[in-house]
C-alpha cells in the first residue's frame, strides 16, 4: 500500500519546539542534574565537590527520619486522595440534583479552587493560631485537648484538612460535569429499572463516571505528593519532630535548609522513580477496570 | 396486561409553562395507542407521565385499576423504549436485558430463560456477551426493546424509538414492533411525529397539538373523517391540500374558481377547503385547472405538484395543489391540467377556529 508522503520541512518541528524547550528545560535538565548531584559530596561551602557513588542514597535514604517521610507521605497521600475525592463526589451529585439557585451552589463550592497552596496553608495557619484561630478553639471547646504544635496526630489532622479542603473544589468540577455527562436517558432507564437510588448510583452513576475518577485519582496523588508542599511550609513545616514530613518536604528541607545538595537530589530521584512505578501501576491495574 | 386510563391529566411546570391540558383518555387491554403530533406539542410529556418522569400536575393516571400517580417509575410496572437507545454503556447485552430484573430480585434462572426467548425474538442472541458500543444502531434498538421485553411488563412506552435508524430499517422496526406487539398482546403507548409510523402501527391514534387531544381514533376514521383542520392536515401523505375559500350562499369561492355542491356553510366566515390528493381526478370538466410544477415519481404512483393560477397571496405565495396519479399520467412542466373532485370527499373547515363543517 502507498501512503501519502509530506514533503519534509522544518515546520513541525518549529511548530513543537516551544513545548521541547520547556519540557528539556523544566523537566530533562533538571532530572538529569538531580541525578548527577546526588552522586557528588559538596563541602560545607559548596565550593567542592567529590564524587562518592552511591553513598548519598545510602546515607539518606532508610534511615529513621526518612522512613518516617515515607510513611507519613503514603498515609497522607492516600487520606487526601480518597476524602477529596470522595468528599467532592458527594457534593458533585447532590449540586447535580439541586434546582433552586443551582448556580450560585456551584460557584460558592468552586471558589476554593482559585485559591494557590501556600494561601490555603496561611488561611490555615490563622484558623488553628492558638490564640485567635476558631477552629483551635473550637476544637478545644468540644473537649479534644488539640495541639497541632506538639502533638503529631493533631498537626496530621490539620494539613490533611487543609489540603483536602484546597483540592474538594477541583475534584469537584471534573466530578459535576463527568455527571452531567451522563445521558439522561440512560438515568431515566435506570430509574424505570431500579427503585434504590443508592443502588442506581453504584451500578450506573459510578461505573459511568470512573474514567472521570481515574483521572481525579492520578491528579490528586501527584497533589498530595507535591502540591501540598506550599501548604505544609505554611502551617506545620513539618513538625513536631519531623511528624508532618513529606518526602518532597524533605528534600526541600535537606536540600535548602540543610545544604545537603547531594543528600536531597537522592532524595529526589528516589522520588521521582517512586512516582514512575505509582503511575505505571496505575495505568497498569486501574486503567483496565475503566470503560471509556 | 391492564388498561390505561388518564383522566383530566395536566401538566405545568414550575416555570409556569403548560405542556398539557386535561387530557382524558381510555386505553383497552392489549391496545397500541399512537400519541402522533408535531414536536413540541406535548406527547412525549403525556408519555413521560405515565413512565413517571414526569409529575403530574393534576388528574389522576391508572395503570388497572392502580392510581400511579405518585408511583415511583420502577414499581409502576411498565418498560419503555427510548429515542437514543438509553443503553447502559458499561454493561453487555446480557447486562442491559437482567439489570432491571436482577434489581428486583428475579430469580436467576427465570431471568436467563427470559433473556434467552427475548433475544431469540429478537434475532440478538449471538451479541448477548456484547457491549453496546459494538453494536449497530439496529442492533442497539433491538436491545432496548429487549430489555423492555424481559421486564414483562403490563405497558410498552415507546418514545420515538425509530427515528434514529435510517429509512429502510424504520421501515423494517416498524412491522416487527407491531408484529412483536401483536403476538405479546401488551397494552403499548407509542410516540412519534412521524404520521406514516403512526398511521400503519396504531391500533387507534391520539393527534396531540399544543397539549390537548385534537382527536382520537382508528386510523382510516382520522384519516377519512378529521374533526378539525388541524387533524386533517396532520394525517395523511402527502398532505391534504387546503385552499382558502368563501362561501357565497350557493358555492364556494376560491380565487377565480366557484365550486358547486356545497350547502349549509356560514357565508360571514373565512373557511379552507380541504382535499386529499388522492380524491383528485383529471376531468375535461372539471372544477378548476393548475399548472404543473413538478412531478414526482414514486414508482408505483406520481405526484404531481402544480399551482393554481387565479390564487396568489399578498405575498406573492402561489396557491400549491398535490395530485395523486397513476403511473402512467406524466404531464410535462408548465402543462395545464383540469382537476374534479366529489364534494362528498372534501372536508370544509372554520379558518379561525380550525373546526371542521362539513
Amino acid at each position: 500500500m502507498k501512503r501519502v508522503q509530506f514533503e519534509h520541512s522544518a515546520i513541525p518541528y518549529m511548530f513543537i519546539a516551544p513545548q521541547i524547550i520547556i519540557i528539556v528545560v523544566f523537566f530533562l535538565w533538571p532530572a538529569a542534574q538531580a541525578v548527577y548531584q546526588s552522586f557528588l559530596l559538596e563541602d560545607a561551602f559548596g565550593l567542592s565537590s567529590q564524587f562518592v557513588w552511591f553513598r548519598n542514597y545510602s546515607d539518606t535514604i532508610f534511615n529513621d527520619a526518612w522512613l518516617q517521610a515515607a510513611g507519613f507521605t503514603i498515609v497522607f497521600s492516600t487520606l487526601v486522595t480518597a476524602l477529596s475525592l470522595g468528599l467532592a463526589l458527594l457534593l458533585a451529585v447532590k449540586a447535580n440534583e439541586v434546582i433552586r439557585g443551582a448556580s450560585t451552589y456551584k460557584t460558592l463550592l468552586m471558589w476554593a479552587y482559585a485559591i494557590a497552596p501556600p494561601v490555603a496553608g496561611l488561611m490555615g495557619n490563622l484558623m488553628f493560631n492558638p490564640l485567635i484561630g476558631d477552629l483551635y478553639i473550637f476544637m478545644n471547646s468540644i473537649g479534644f485537648d488539640f495541639d497541632h504544635k506538639l502533638d503529631p496526630y493533631d498537626a496530621g489532622f490539620v494539613v490533611v484538612l487543609i489540603s483536602v479542603w484546597k483540592q474538594v473544589s477541583v475534584n469537584f468540577i471534573f466530578f459535576l460535569s463527568g455527571l452531567q455527562g451522563i445521558p439522561k436517558g440512560v438515568q431515566e432507564a435506570a430509574l424505570m429499572d431500579c427503585k434504590s437510588s443508592t443502588r442506581r448510583f453504584w451500578t450506573i452513576t459510578f461505573p459511568l463516571l470512573a474514567p472521570t475518577t481515574f483521572f481525579l485519582m492520578v491528579i490528586n496523588i501527584t497533589y498530595a505528593f507535591f502540591e501540598t508542599f506550599g501548604i505544609i511550609d505554611t502551617t506545620t513545616q513539618g513538625a513536631p519532630g519531623g511528624a508532618t514530613t513529606t518526602l518532597v518536604y524533605k528534600v526541600f528541607q535537606d536540600g535548602f535548609r540543610g545544604a545537603d545538595i547531594g543528600g536531597s537530589s537522592a532524595q529526589s530521584v528516589v522520588l521521582m522513580i517512586m512516582v514512575l512505578v505509582l503511575t505505571v501501576i496505575q495505568f497498569r491495574f486501574i486503567e483496565k477496570k475503566v470503560h471509556y | 396486561m391492564a388498561q390505561v386510563e388518564l383522566k383530566q391529566v395536566r401538566k405545568t411546570y414550575p416555570n409556569g409553562a403548560e405542556a398539557i391540558f386535561g387530557v382524558d383518555m381510555q386505553i383497552d387491554d392489549g391496545e397500541l395507542i399512537v400519541f402522533v403530533g408535531p414536536s413540541g406539542c406535548g406527547k412525549s410529556t403525556l408519555l413521560r407521565m405515565v413512565a413517571g418522569l414526569e409529575s403530574v400536575t393534576s388528574g389522576d393516571i391508572l395503570i388497572g385499576d392502580r392510581v400511579i400517580n405518585d408511583v415511583s417509575p420502577s414499581e409502576r410496572d411498565v418498560a419503555m423504549v427510548f429515542q437514543n437507545y438509553a443503553l447502559y454503556p458499561h454493561m453487555s447485552v446480557r447486562g442491559n436485558m437482567s439489570y432491571g430484573l436482577k434489581n428486583r430480585k428475579m430469580d436467576k434462572a427465570e431471568i436467563e430463560r427470559r433473556i434467552t426467548d427475548a433475544a431469540k425474538m429478537l434475532k440478538i442472541d449471538k451479541f448477548l456477551d456484547r457491549q453496546p458500543n459494538q453494536l449497530s444502531g439496529g442492533q442497539r434498538q433491538r436491545v432496548a426493546m429487549g430489555r423492555a421485553i424481559v421486564r414483562n411488563p403490563q405497558v410498552f412506552l415507546f418514545d420515538e424509538p425509530l427515528s434514529n435508524l435510517d429509512a429502510k430499517l424504520r421501515v423494517q422496526m416498524r412491522i416487527e414492533i407491531k408484529k412483536l406487539q401483536r403476538r405479546m398482546n401488551v397494552t403499548s403507548i407509542y410516540v412519534t411525529h412521524d404520521q406514516t409510523e403512526a398511521m400503519t402501527l396504531a391500533d387507534r391514534l391520539a393527534v396531540i397539538n399544543e397539549g390537548r387531544v385534537e382527536q382520537m381514533g382508528a386510523p382510516m376514521e382520522l384519516y377519512s373523517n378529521p374533526r378539525t383542520l388541524f387533524v386533517a392536515s396532520f394525517i395523511g401523505s402527502p398532505a391534504i391540500n387546503l385552499i382558502p375559500a368563501k362561501f357565497d350562499g350557493t358555492s364556494l369561492i376560491a380565487g377565480d374558481m366557484a365550486l358547486a355542491g356545497f350547502s349549509d356553510l356560514p357565508t360571514d366566515k373565512d373557511l379552507v377547503l380541504g382535499v386529499r390528493p388522492d380524491v383528485l381526478t383529471v376531468s375535461d370538466e372539471g372544477q378548476f385547472s393548475i399548472n404543473v410544477d413538478l412531478v414526482e415519481q414514486h414508482g408505483g404512483e406520481n405526484l404531481i405538484y402544480g399551482s393554481l393560477p387565479s390564487m396568489v397571496s399578498d405575498a406573492g405565495d402561489v396557491q400549491e395543489i398535490c395530485l395523486k396519479a397513476s403511473q402512467s399520467l406524466l404531464p410535462g412542466l408548465d402543462e395545464k391540467m383540469t382537476l374534479a373532485f366529489n364534494p362528498e370527499d372534501a372536508f370544509v373547515f372554520e379558518k379561525d377556529t380550525g373546526a371542521r363543517l362539513k
